[in-house]
């Protein structure tokens, strides 16, 4: 039993759990920065900019997270590829499309096709954090541009009051006030996000729900040497304990933030924590 | 702005390494879930027919071959945007496909397909399930009375005939008789039929070079008898050239 759960194909797996967690850590910042990027643009003063800002976020709510992953990602790929060829190919004379190919010169191919398999996969979980931090950045600006318009009026007032620049307010009175609005927005788009790692396969990246549907179908005994019948939901019922110990534990230190974003704010749950601690 | 940021640096690191010559890598493309032709094996590796077979036709062409897997849906849409160079994962050739991609010469005979039912199947009126895009399902939607239910992999084909969600599954019958020699349950019903024109290797339209070079080394397996011992090896039942 014990050799079986650590053949090189369980080890795959284990490893999948690494790339789900590291997939995480980096695209939930990164799709925070696209949101308060997006946020901020969409209520500049500055109308190109705030038009920006509003089309980014309508257009990529709009489409389907599939939709998104399967189109957007390809196109994505070839864009860059195509910046490439553009630079370091200028006398290439044949056509980038040819009938259903889409052609490069070799130089400009990203990754090159002699790199190991390394970078390959590098690339590829690289551009799945990319797409997944802008889909969830434009649902996260949404939460965030909600949140911004959430704080008081008069804390705004007060510090123009004081002599305080546009700037100055934004930075320093509307920013961090407007994170308590925005929590209860934002762990929702984090528990979603969690859950929709499964979309990493479609970029080519394997990820747990992959090695578990693949390890848990039957084999037969000339291909392996543990042959079995089909064990997918033994496998799935892992994968479901797996994602709600992650969400409980999540939930667990999203409200110890919320707690802590809280103490002190205008609001009804920080006028709670005031008589509480009185 | 983040995006420019990232594709910059992404360019910056990738353009510091060494310029390619063209095909110094071939990138092997193939769906590692359709044994015996392509598996992972206990040590998370692609293995079977082809595995054996493409290390071969590499070395005989003298190409560095690398083996990617990708799933079956999506595996043309990649070949053709040049994420890996070729696709060898029990594709038959046809005409269909054939506008779109091309093919080296055929590796194995036509190969016959065949049913695996838990019991007998009244095929006048029966749910077939079958992979999608593959040419069972394509044979399934002409069958007069049969209607098609279509899997995204071969595995959950075999695993709803078991459930009973379909009465039969139509594949390749290399790959149902492992399964019907090491199952009870199932067996192979039905005469076989005869669909396909035999697999190749699938190549971009543009890559005629790449395809000559496998049509070469797959003759030279043919000729000196080395394909045969791999068809006897991995594919009893199977018509050898």
């Amino acid at each position: 039993m014990s050799c079986y759960l650590t053949t090189g194909k369980h080890m795959s797996m284990y490893y999948a759990v690494g790339t789900v967690l590291l997939l995480l850590a980096i695209t939930a910042p990164t799709a925070l920065a696209f949101g308060f990027a997006g946020a901020s643009a969409a209520r500049s003063d500055f109308a190109p900019l705030r038009w920006i800002g509003k089309t980014y976020v309508a257009v990529v709510r709009g489409i389907p997270d599939i939709a998104f992953f399967l189109f957007f990602v390809i196109a994505l790929d070839q864009a860059f590829e195509y910046i490439r060829h553009r630079i370091k190919c200028p006398d290439w004379t044949e056509p980038v499309r040819q009938g259903n190919d889409f052609v490069v010169c070799t130089a400009a191919k990203l990754p090159l096709g002699n790199s190991p398999q390394w970078v390959h996969e590098t690339y590829g979980f690289m551009l799945a954090v990319l797409t997944f931090a802008i889909v969830f950045g434009a649902f996260a600006a949404n939460v965030l541009f909600g949140a911004m318009r959430a704080v008081p009026r008069g804390q705004l007032e007060t510090a123009e009051a004081y002599g305080m620049s546009r700037r100055q307010t934004f930075w320093r009175v509307l920013v961090p006030q407007m994170w308590v609005y925005a929590l209860p927005g934002l762990s929702n788009l984090w528990m979603v996000l969690i859950k929709a790692t499964p979309l990493l396969f479609l970029l080519g990246v394997e990820d747990i729900v992959y090695w578990a549907r693949e390890l848990g179908g039957a084999k037969q005994p000339q291909f392996t040497d543990y042959p079995h019948g089909d064990w997918r939901m033994w496998y799935f019922l892992a994968l479901l304990v797996f994602y709600l110990c992650f969400t409980k534990v999540s939930e667990v230190v999203l409200d110890r933030i919320m707690a802590k974003l809280t103490h002190g704010q205008a609001t009804a749950a920080g006028e709670a924590q005031r008589k509480a601690a009185a | 702005m983040k995006n420019l940021i990232l594709s910059t640096a992404a360019l910056a690191l990738l353009g510091s390494m060494a310029m390619a010559e063209s095909h110094s890598v071939v990138r092997l493309g193939t769906e590692g879930a359709y044994p015996p032709y392509n598996f992972i094996n206990d040590a998370g590796e692609v293995d079977g027919f082809e595995r054996e077979l493409g290390d071969e036709l590499c070395a005989r062409a003298e190409l560095t071959c690398e083996w990617v897997t990708n799933e079956w849906d999506s595996i043309i849409p990649n070949l053709v945007s040049g994420n890996y160079d070729a696709i060898i994962a029990g594709m038959s050739i046809t005409d269909e496909r054939k506008e779109v991609i091309d093919f080296s010469e055929a590796y194995t005979q036509p190969d016959p397909s065949a049913f695996l039912a838990t019991g007998e199947v009244d095929f006048s009126n029966a749910v077939i399930a079958a992979q999608s895009s593959t040419i069972q399902a394509s044979y399934v939607t002409g069958m007069a009375g049969a209607t098609l239910l279509e899997f995204a992999t071969p595995d959950e084909t075999i695993a709803a005939v078991k459930a009973g969600e379909a009465d039969a599954v139509l594949a390749d019958k290399a790959f149902l008789e492992p399964i019907a020699e090491s199952d009870s349950e199932v067996s192979i019903v039905g005469e076989d039929v005869l669909i396909g024109g035999g697999i190749g290797l699938g190549v971009r339209q543009s890559d005629t070079e790449l395809r000559d070079k496998f049509t070469a080394a797959i003759q030279s397996m043919k000729a000196d008898g080395t394909l045969n011992e791999l068809i006897t090896k991995w594919l009893p039942g199977s018509a050898t050239f």
